[in-house]
């Protein structure tokens, strides 16, 4: 049922100098005054990448069509195995507490929340892709919610807040793609903002009137807009009450990312070190492996979370523009696969694929400059992690296949 | 779901403009970050990486009046530690203690120190033997955070003879650090805890300096070289004292182990003090670095109190060394001239009302003048001359003398004579009617409600030694501070200082302490203490008629004051390079 197909060299190009980078900078991440563990990781880095450019070449010779026939048993084998994690799982590193980790018999093997995110892509596409309109009323997303609610809901119990965030990246991303008005996403997205801006009264109070204008305006069911008004009061008002019920750690993360510097000893530590990281790299950086606040062990999770904090410190503003600049040219590229797709489903997964991506970077880079709270998101061909590597590069080879089924010349650099 | 070409193209480029203005967004915050505030952050990662170890700069060097030293710095070593908080150094000292031996205690005072400033090395070993330093130097690489520096320890070449003036140092208190007077001084800093050390705090401390440590976020020491130019420390500039080391140690061999009690030795016609000496005596070497438990049991449990300053500190019943300060009262006012004869001869003793009053020479001294009664010391007539001089005058008197006052001598242990401020003494201690005018007997002949320190006795005899200005008694200070407290004729002068002389002669009370070729003038004193015996006292100065040296000795529970008229010419013929008549008998 394989077919050849025209290379999409443009983003296999992408795709590779980003993995390269990726794999380098996890080497420099290695190089400390006092040798750690992670001075070796970098092997193991280049050798999953490789595994996933293998995988990335298999699933090139298969067919979109395949792709999504795999969907619903992948979705439920996803699943499956997210909910023997809350049994089985086990923690490792800086995430001890989280039971986020396949192990058998003592190994780890990997951890699903990031091959569910492409399972979950490929299910909500197959899903949003049946319909014949867009959704244009809430009631209408009950099948893609759940189709997103109940992994996440499972990766939430682990707890994992990295991942979770992504795949409400990825549901907004899909349904925007999918066609569903503005409105209605702001609608869907409406009680999380209510929980974000219930910490102050007045914000929430201003958000509220907004959404009751909003709401009038749109003209929802009533049952919907009885609904979302009571849920954004609930979000508003319980938010103060589950911050109780947060552990320590969610809520000093939470409170650092309100202000660094309030006990930089303990957890504004990570972030501040890694602001001064950045900043001290000026234009040019340190040199490679070079990075001072790295080589003596200031920065964090150096070679995972705080990873593009060595890319600031190393290679500067020119190092890390060229790496956003890549980054860019990856989701440009993705979006541009999903416009051209042959069929709703090859154009909302690779929509899907692009948002969690995205999500992941700006979270993740964001983080490192204070500009995001520390949510533990690793990034995407940086971050030291084989099933993230794995995963990445599942989606570019997903990526490849729906490029070279879709109209127009696959390899062409635009368009 | 829609998917019109149009739809699909209009979606994409809504897409790509978010995306472009996220990334534009990011690009400009890194901007903001590594190029715009560039200088701050890398100074903020220069100030990561580098711990400034303070280098203590050696103390001043305390001289002699000859240059002899006193006081210096020898090459010692400390040892401290880098640690992230408490419980690290906890464990890593724990550590330390499988190694070296290290008491709990020193481990919770190292702990205190770290709270105290977490910043800076904590201070483990203040003064670690080579022993010490070469086991830790093998097992450097165990404990990454140790630093073992070379400091310099404060060292008295004559310890223990000069341990009463000089004082010794020591790691600064907790209390300390509280106070104003330590602003700026950091846990584990070494600081003068008494005598000289203390006094001149100020000048002997010198300025710390600093290197810079390289090191990592657990504080392990990466390298030493460091781009930074480090401070070097500035030592002290040198305290020339007025002490003559020779006769200091002279002095402290007189006392040698047996005898305890104070003296001080001064020039006065400037003040300058020439040897203070208190004894029984401690080794102040021993103090530095911290002083072995043992060693402080024993000075604190010592019954003879070896901490306490027994020239300015202790406080005893002047006795008979007073007997001079109601003659200046009665001759200053003109009651009496030295000529003058009281209304009874001396039978012993004393008849005032229903109570009677012993002279110390039961046989009695008959009919005296008042040099006479200097002479030979005798209570009868002081007595007398007492009840003439009158109570509130000769306290007024007494208070004029600075009998109630601080020497000002520049040791910071010194306590204030003690002597009734005015008649109304008596009323407040006693009640008002409930003591008698037989107070004024006892006030007369140096004891009842008196207690003087031997330094303010000797401060007193100056003035009689020159011209009335008493001379304030200077250590270190150089600058001659005198102050008139009496004024007497020049003959009243010559006539007093002749009976002074005639103490220390044939028929006098110290009649076995002449110097060969050299007048002594002084007086001996016998205080009343209790059941454990008097106190002996001298003061006395030579050569009489043109003092160079001026020597006051009090001998706790020493008995009669000629013994302290021993020691006293001892010293006098020892600094003026003649021979006493009679060998110094000192016990032991």
């Amino acid at each position: 049922m394989s077919r050849r197909i025209v290379v999409d060299y443009p983003l296999l190009i992408i795709a590779i100098l980003l993995s390269l980078y990726g794999v380098s900078v996890v080497y420099s991440a290695g190089q400390t005054d006092v040798p750690t563990f992670v001075s070796t990781l970098y092997k193991t880095q280049a050798l999953w990448l490789l595994i996933g450019m293998a995988a990335a070449y298999w699933i090139t010779n298969t067919s979109v069509r395949f792709i999504e026939w795999v969907a619903w048993p992948a979705y439920l084998a996803t699943l499956a195995l997210l909910a023997s994690l809350l049994v089985l799982g086990t923690g490792a590193g800086a995430n001890g507490h989280m039971r986020s980790w396949l192990a058998i018999g003592g190994h780890r093997l990997g951890q699903p929340a990031e091959l569910a995110k492409i399972t979950v892509v490929l299910m909500l596409g197959k899903v949003l892709a049946e319909r014949r309109e867009a959704p244009t009323s809430l009631l209408d997303l009950w099948k893609p919610a759940l189709v997103v609610g109940i992994p996440w809901t499972l990766i939430m119990l682990q707890p994992d807040l990295g991942s979770s965030i992504a795949f409400i990246g990825i549901f907004f991303g899909m349904l925007y793609w999918s066609g569903v008005p503005w409105p209605l996403l702001l609608l869907l997205a409406s009680p999380i903002i209510s929980l974000v801006l219930s910490f102050s009264t007045g914000l929430w109070g201003a958000w509220f009137l907004i959404l009751l204008a909003l709401v009038l305006w749109y003209k929802p069911y009533l049952v919907e807009g009885i609904v979302l008004m009571v849920s954004n009061v609930a979000t508003g008002v319980v938010a103060p009450l589950l911050w109780e019920k947060l552990a320590p750690y969610q809520q000093n993360r939470l409170k650092v990312f309100l202000d660094p510097s309030a006990d930089p000893r303990a957890s504004g530590y990570h972030v501040l070190q890694s602001k001064i990281a950045i900043g001290s790299g000026g234009l040019v950086g340190n040199g490679f492996t070079l990075g001072t606040q790295k080589r003596s062990g200031f920065l964090p999770e150096q070679h995972t979370d705080f990873i593009f904090s060595v890319v600031g410190e190393e290679l500067g503003f020119i190092g890390v523009t060229v790496a956003i600049a890549l980054f860019l040219a990856l989701f440009l590229r993705a979006t541009r696969i999903a416009s051209r797709a042959n069929d709703p489903f090859g154009g909302l997964v690779a929509f899907g694929l692009m948002s969690c991506w995205l999500v992941h970077v700006v979270v993740n880079v964001g983080m490192t400059l204070n500009l995001m709270p520390i949510t533990g998101i690793p990034l995407p061909f940086f971050s030291y992690g084989g099933s993230f590597m794995l995963a990445s590069w599942l989606a570019i080879g997903v990526l490849l296949r729906i490029s070279g089924e879709g109209r127009g010349e696959a390899g062409a650099l635009l368009a | 779901m829609s998917i019109h070409p149009n739809d699909i193209a209009r979606r994409a480029r809504i897409a790509r403009i978010t995306l472009a203005v996220l990334f534009v967004t990011l690009v400009g915050a890194f901007f903001k970050t590594q190029v715009l505030e560039h200088d701050r952050y890398k100074l903020q990662s220069q100030e990561n990486r580098l711990r400034s170890i303070p280098l203590p700069a050696p103390r001043g060097i305390i001289y002699d009046r000859h240059g002899a030293i006193i006081a210096e710095n020898l090459p010692g070593y400390s040892v401290s530690m880098l640690a992230t908080n408490a419980d690290s150094l906890r464990t890593a000292l724990h550590q330390l203690a499988t190694v070296i031996t290290l008491p709990s205690d020193q481990i919770d005072a190292a702990v205190k120190r770290y709270r105290r400033d977490p910043n800076r090395p904590t201070v483990i070993i203040a003064d670690a033997s080579l022993d010490v330093v070469s086991v830790l130097e093998e097992h450097h690489i165990d404990f990454p955070r140790l630093i073992i520096q070379s400091v310099p320890k404060r060292f008295y070449p004559d310890g223990a003879a000069v341990a009463s003036f000089v004082g010794y140092t020591g790691e600064i208190t907790d209390a300390d650090l509280n106070m104003s007077q330590y602003q700026g001084y950091k846990p584990g800093q070494l600081v003068g805890k008494g005598g000289l050390e203390k006094e001149y705090e100020k000048q002997l401390r010198g300025h710390e300096g600093v290197r810079y440590d390289e090191v990592d976020a657990r504080n392990r020491v990466v390298r030493q070289a460091s781009a930074q130019v480090g401070l070097n420390p500035e030592s002290a500039p040198p305290l020339y004292t007025n002490i003559d080391l020779d006769l200091q140690k002279f002095v402290a061999g007189i006392f040698g182990d047996s005898l305890q009690g104070g003296v001080i030795v001064m020039d006065p016609r400037n003040g300058g003090v020439l040897a203070l000496y208190s004894a029984p005596t401690f080794d102040p070497n021993r103090f530095t670095g911290g002083i072995p438990a043992d060693y402080w049991h024993q000075l604190v449990t010592d019954p003879r109190r070896p901490l306490v300053n027994k020239v300015v500190q202790g406080i005893y019943p002047p006795g008979s060394t007073f007997k001079l300060v109601t003659t200046v009262i009665g001759l200053e006012s003109g009651l009496v001239s030295l000529d003058s004869y009281m209304p009874e001869p001396c039978r012993g003793g004393f008849q005032y009302g229903s109570r009677y009053f012993r002279c110390w020479d039961k046989n009695g001294h008959g009919a005296l003048t008042l040099a006479q009664a200097i002479e030979v010391s005798c209570d009868t007539y002081f007595y007398q001359l007492g009840l003439k001089i009158g109570l509130s005058r000769l306290i007024a008197g007494g208070v004029t003398l600075g009998m109630r006052e601080r020497t000002s001598i520049d040791l910071p242990e010194e306590k204030r004579a003690r002597f009734p401020y005015a008649v109304d003494y008596y009323n407040k201690v006693f009640g008002p009617g409930r003591w008698s005018n037989a107070e004024i007997l006892n006030l007369a002949i140096g004891q009842g409600a008196d207690a003087q320190t031997v330094v303010n006795m000797a401060r007193f005899y100056t003035a009689l030694a020159i011209d009335g200005q008493a001379a304030q008694p200077q250590i270190a200070k150089q600058r001659t501070e005198r102050q008139p407290i009496f004024h007497l004729t020049q003959e009243q002068m010559d006539g007093l200082r002749t009976a002074l002389a005639g103490v220390v002669a044939a028929g006098g009370t110290a009649a076995g302490s002449r110097i060969q070729g050299v007048m002594l003038a002084g007086k001996t004193g016998t205080a009343q203490a209790g059941e454990k015996g008097n106190h002996a006292w001298f003061v006395g100065f030579a050569p009489a008629q043109q003092p160079t040296i001026l020597v006051s000795v009090m001998l706790e529970y020493g008995g009669h004051g000629s013994r302290a008229a021993h020691i006293a010419s001892a010293i006098v013929a020892h600094y003026l390079k003649v021979a006493p008549v009679n060998a110094v008998q000192t016990e032991g």
